[in-house]
């Protein structure tokens, strides 16, 4: 078992109680920074990539390329303005792909 | 539709050899994609379920700190958080699920002082950092779990996706068209000996009559 970090990517306001807790941050304010440090990360031994649904919603390329692989996991969070949905839409497109059909969020065939 | 071969005994052979070999893959993979399902299932439940809660809680403590944040100054806050007491590390193995594999992590204890999670003193800071910061610590393991669920969610998707592909690729088109050729090959192969005795009755009729 080998030693990993985790990182966290998001605007600077919602992600600095991160740093107290020895995560290392990633504060951005644009998306070319946000890329940035996704392609740092990707450099650096990380296992674990939150990153911010906000700042997420417009590097969604970058993010798909990371996630094909079986490192690093990322998981997608809310900011602290709250959620845009994003990451139970993965969920559920996940769901739509390996089941054919969305059998998690109600609402079948109507 | 169907290949085209020359129906010959030995094309006959070798194709009832892949029909066969075709008609096991088509169950083995059959197999394995309902398993996989099964696994999945049980996986997208628990990560629908953690997400849930998880955002929620994570919420409530991004609103915890944007009040600290109110309270204090920015430049305390952050002088406040500047040196966190331990570094966040996780070690990660790697599980197999039906030979995919999705890897487990799990967040690395560390002896903390005093098990304290706050990195500052409390002489400069206010109550509510301390309460944002203790939830987001208990928040943040969780994290770690959730992302892993993700990705094995997200990897075992592809796969089954994948395995689906196949098993409807042999169902649909491999194995009927190869029943296809194996039919068109025996109506021939027939149709030839039939052709071949009747040539030889004739010709027994001449030769009878010559005689």
């Amino acid at each position: 078992m080998s030693m990993y970090k985790v990182a966290v990517v998001g605007d600077k306001d919602s992600i600095l109680g991160f740093k107290a807790l020895g995560v290392t941050t990633f504060p951005v304010t644009s998306n070319e920074e946000a890329v940035g440090a996704l392609n740092k990360i990707a450099k650096d031994n990380v296992a674990v990539i939150c990153i911010t649904e906000a700042v997420a919603k417009d590097i969604q390329p970058q993010i798909a390329a990371l996630q094909k692989k079986q490192l690093p996991a990322i998981v997608l969070i809310p900011n602290n303005q709250g959620t845009l949905g994003l990451g139970m839409l993965q969920i559920k497109k996940n769901a739509e792909k390996a089941i054919g059909a969305d059998i998690l969020f109600g609402k079948e065939g109507s | 539709m169907e290949i085209q071969v020359n129906p010959t005994r030995m094309e006959l052979n070798r194709l009832k050899g892949r029909l066969q070999m075709a008609v096991r893959g088509h169950k083995l993979l059959k197999d394995k994609r309902d398993e996989l399902m099964r696994r999945f299932l049980v996986l997208i439940r628990e990560n629908k379920k953690l997400r849930e809660t998880l955002e929620e809680q994570l919420s409530r403590s991004f609103a915890n700190f944007l009040l600290a944040s109110a309270v204090m100054s920015g430049e305390t806050l952050e002088e406040a958080i500047m040196y966190p007491t331990a570094t966040m590390a996780v070690g990660v193995e790697t599980i197999n699920i039906m030979s995919v594999h999705v890897p487990k992590i799990t967040p690395v204890e560390q002896e903390e002082e005093e098990n304290n999670v706050t990195p500052y003193g409390f002489a400069t800071t206010s109550g509510e950092l301390d309460t944002s910061i203790a939830t987001l610590a208990t928040v943040l393991p969780e994290l770690i779990h959730l992302a892993e669920l993700e990705k094995s969610v997200y990897l075992l998707a592809d796969e089954i996706d994948k395995t689906r592909r196949r098993v409807n690729a042999l169902e649909h088109v491999m194995i009927p068209e190869l029943e296809e050729t194996i039919k068109y090959i025996r109506m021939k192969l027939d149709e030839n000996e039939r052709g071949a005795l009747v040539r030889l009755m004739k010709i027994k009729d001449i030769v009878r009559k010559e005689a």
